[in-house]
């Protein structure tokens, strides 16, 4: 018989370590509908017919945020066959709320209390079996880090769900509160009475989503039921409740948890907070972290010597390596056995796209192990912590620094990193934004115009106030999105700081290794498509192959130019430009260099690196119309390969072309801004 | 007097949180209801927001939403 056991518990209680313990390798990862919120399946590696679905962190079933709402959902209507509620035994307290809310639901559950080797560094004791009879559902005690006690919960949680064992109601509530709930419950007449109970708590918890379930007709004896209640209460049943909870809660800490007498004792984390978090060293320790982070995966002098690649780029580079020379060998035998020039032509094109793929997982990989080391480590809540107070000012949370420090490298990463942000909403709008950051990419095409009409001004002051355009809009484009779109959500920062600790290796590689994954199969179908279509497009005319000058593409530019008249470059080159730009950024050097008088590929290099200018461009380009096209690239949908990391993390095509229009919008509007008032100067 | 009144090292007992809708029930679910002891630990470096312990862990909020919280000595 096949089981599907679901894994539900608060952030950082060692539920994704004791997922992985359980399941091994073989995961699955995708998100859940239309949320950005990550989906893991797994097989169970010692019975292969429970699958494990790994919900996300959460610490109440109240809808406030998403992961929330995607827990409870699946919990209620999908109803697996149990839950597994995974209890960080070092803050029982607050977890054991979840434990309570989960039991309301009545799904058959099994309570596994983890970190029990720290519990017991501590001199603390937790009699399982004691709080076992007191909640009426099996307790069992593990170590989620070493594999302690896995077997035993797995034997209680496949037998639970093969009896349907139920949980029963909790005993949180007073005498009032249950017949409160008992009269709601009624009210809502037929239908599974146990889901009438439930939704009748939620109902007095004021919870706006059950409350639009209530079928009309009932809605009017509901709501008196409610309000009864509330003033039973002393006006808040919603307190009351949250309150009852907790107050049974330490009844059952008073009976099943034995406090060791060394009281409230320094520990290694708390000494370490001292430090990271203090009040003159946690700028600069941070500061520190971040250039490592920034600069492990991206940097050519890595810690400031000159010409030694990070541990990033020296992968990036043996993967291009290697991959350039299996994509010559492919080439060369496909020349041999007499291959037509565009048959030739398309299996280098598929090469090429399979090679923009392959290009970036290095730089995924390395962000993402240091990433996860951050996040296990616990110093990630450290970091929101210390810049709140600078980005609630736009409406984001501090931890949009990390992907927004990831964009000025590379934005296929970068969108990835928006995963730990705590809340969708923030998630969302850090995806739409952190491409206007100017990756490096975007760097050769500044250096090209530089060169060619910026020569004798300050270049490098070109360049950076580019940068800064960039950090700018992206700004202003956050509190725009804040205020216009997604008006109703609220901001609040109301956050654990969880225990430092160290991660195991096994956890991080296995984070690692999803992202690489993850980003290969769901963003590598899009990149290649696309490559490979801007190629055909590029090499073709309706007669044949051709040059570009002559290409479909050619055509598209001379038909979409008037598009870009009023920003100040309506010639067909520059729109096509921007389109080959779309497969990768620093495309739009190389493609000039052909449009325009068909330059060799060492002026190319030499135009990219700033070394040489560009001439022939200044037949289109004046100062205004080249700074006006700089911005447009750097703030216009960012290449396919961010396209398709966008698509990945968002989980559906609407948000990702949602922020594609909002991107494009911004890049027209600047650009338009700066054309005009350039113009009036 | 409320939370944010408290100094780091100070600790109170909550009497009431004013917070509505959402928010409340945040502050709520998160362990922090009437009765509770709290302890401020520290602020965060830039002055905002501050680090508590609440039911044995250690929970940040900013400081508005630590004003909603009212506490007693």
């Amino acid at each position: 018989m096949s089981i599907t056991i679901a894994l539900a518990g608060n952030p950082n209680c060692g539920k994704t370590t004791l997922f992985n313990e359980i399941t091994g390798a073989r995961q699955h990862v995708g998100n859940w509908p239309g949320v950005t919120v990550e989906r893991k399946d797994g097989i169970y590696k010692k019975n292969r017919e429970v699958t494990i679905v790994d919900l996300p962190g959460i610490y109440s079933l109240s809808p406030y945020s998403a992961e929330e709402i995607v827990a409870r959902d699946y919990i209620i209507k999908e109803k697996p066959d149990a839950v597994i509620n995974i209890v960080d035994g070092t803050s029982i307290e607050r977890n054991l709320y979840l434990t309570l809310q989960i039991m309301e639901t009545r799904i058959p559950m099994v309570v596994a209390i983890n970190m029990m080797d720290e519990v017991e560094a501590k001199g603390d004791r937790v009699d399982c079996q004691k709080l076992s009879r007191i909640l009426g559902v099996p307790v069992i005690p593990v170590a989620a880090r070493t594999g302690k006690g896995l077997k035993e919960l797995m034997e209680a949680a496949v037998s639970t769900a093969e009896n349907r064992q139920k949980s029963r109601e909790p005993e949180s509530f007073d005498e009032k509160l249950v017949s409160a709930i008992s009269s709601v419950a009624h009210a809502l007449g037929d239908g599974d009475p146990e889901e009438n109970r439930w939704k009748a708590i939620k109902l007095l918890e004021n919870d706006e989503i059950i409350q639009r379930t209530v079928p009309s007709d009932k809605w009017a004896a509901v709501e008196d039921l409610v309000k009864a209640a509330n003033k039973a209460a002393g006006g808040d049943a919603e307190a009351g409740i949250a309150d009852s909870r907790y107050q049974y809660i330490a009844k059952l800490v008073k009976e099943c948890v034995e406090k060791s007498q060394k009281g409230r004792q320094e520990t290694r984390s708390d000494k370490l907070d001292k430090i990271l978090t203090n009040r003159i060293l946690a700028l600069p320790i941070f500061a520190g972290i971040m250039y490592l982070l920034f600069a492990c995966t991206f940097s050519e002098n890595f810690l400031f010597i000159p010409d030694l690649p990070s541990p990033g780029v020296y992968l990036a580079g043996i993967v291009e390596e290697v991959w350039g020379a299996v994509a010559d060998g492919l080439i060369g035998a496909a020349e041999g056995l007499g291959a037509s020039e565009w048959a030739v032509g398309l299996v280098a094109s598929c090469l090429d796209g399979i090679g923009a793929v392959f290009g970036f997982l290095p730089l995924v990989l390395v962000l993402f192990l240091l990433m996860s080391f951050l996040e296990d480590s616990g110093y990630m809540a450290r970091v929101a912590f210390v810049m709140d107070r600078i980005f609630r000012h736009f409406g984001l949370s501090g931890r949009s620094f990390i992907p927004m420090l990831m964009g000025f490298g590379c934005s296929v990463p970068a969108l990835m990193a928006s995963r730990t942000l705590e809340s969708e909403k923030d998630r969302k709008i850090t995806m739409m934004i952190t491409p206007f950051m100017s990756c490096g990419a975007k760097l050769p095409i500044y250096a090209m115009f530089a060169a060619t009409l910026f020569a004798g001004t300050n270049q490098t002051m070109v360049v950076f106030s580019i940068y800064m355009l960039g950090i700018a809009v992206a700004i202003l484009g956050a509190l725009i999105l804040n205020r216009f779109f997604f008006k109703s959500e609220t901001s609040n920062f109301i956050m654990e700081l969880p225990r430092y600790r160290i991660p195991t290796v096994k956890s991080v590689v296995i984070h690692g290794w999803e992202k690489v994954k993850g980003f290969a199969v769901k963003a590598g179908t899009v990149i290649f498509a696309s490559t490979v279509l801007i190629w055909f497009l590029s090499n073709f005319n309706f007669s044949g192959m051709c040059g570009m000058e002559e290409s479909l593409l050619a055509s598209v530019g001379n038909g979409i130019k008037w598009i870009f008249a009023p920003l100040g470059f309506g010639d067909w080159r520059a729109s096509v430009g921007v389109v080959t730009g779309w497969i990768a950024k620093e495309n739009i050097v190389a493609t000039f260099g052909q449009l325009f008088g068909n330059v060799s590929e060492e002026t190319i290099e030499a135009v990219m690196a700033g070394e040489e200018a560009l001439p022939a461009i200044t037949e289109v380009f004046s100062r205004v119309s080249a700074y006006s096209y700089m911005a447009f690239n750097l703030l216009c949908m960012p290449c396919f390969a961010a396209v398709g990391a966008m698509k990945r993390e968002y989980g559906s095509w609407k948000w990702t072309l949602r922020a594609v229009g909002f991107q494009m919008a911004t890049a027209y509007v600047v650009a338009l801004l700066i054309n005009i008032v350039g113009n009036l100067l | 007097m409320t939370l944010r009144d408290l100094k780091p090292g100070q600790t109170g007992r909550v009497t009431a949180v004013g917070a509505e809708g959402a928010m409340k029930r945040r502050i709520m679910d998160m362990g922090v209801t009437p009765g509770v002891e709290i302890r401020v630990i520290k602020t965060a470096p830039l002055g905002d927001p501050i680090e508590v312990n609440v039911r044995g862990y250690e929970l940040s909020l900013r400081k508005d939403e630590a004003a909603r919280i009212r506490i007693e000595q």
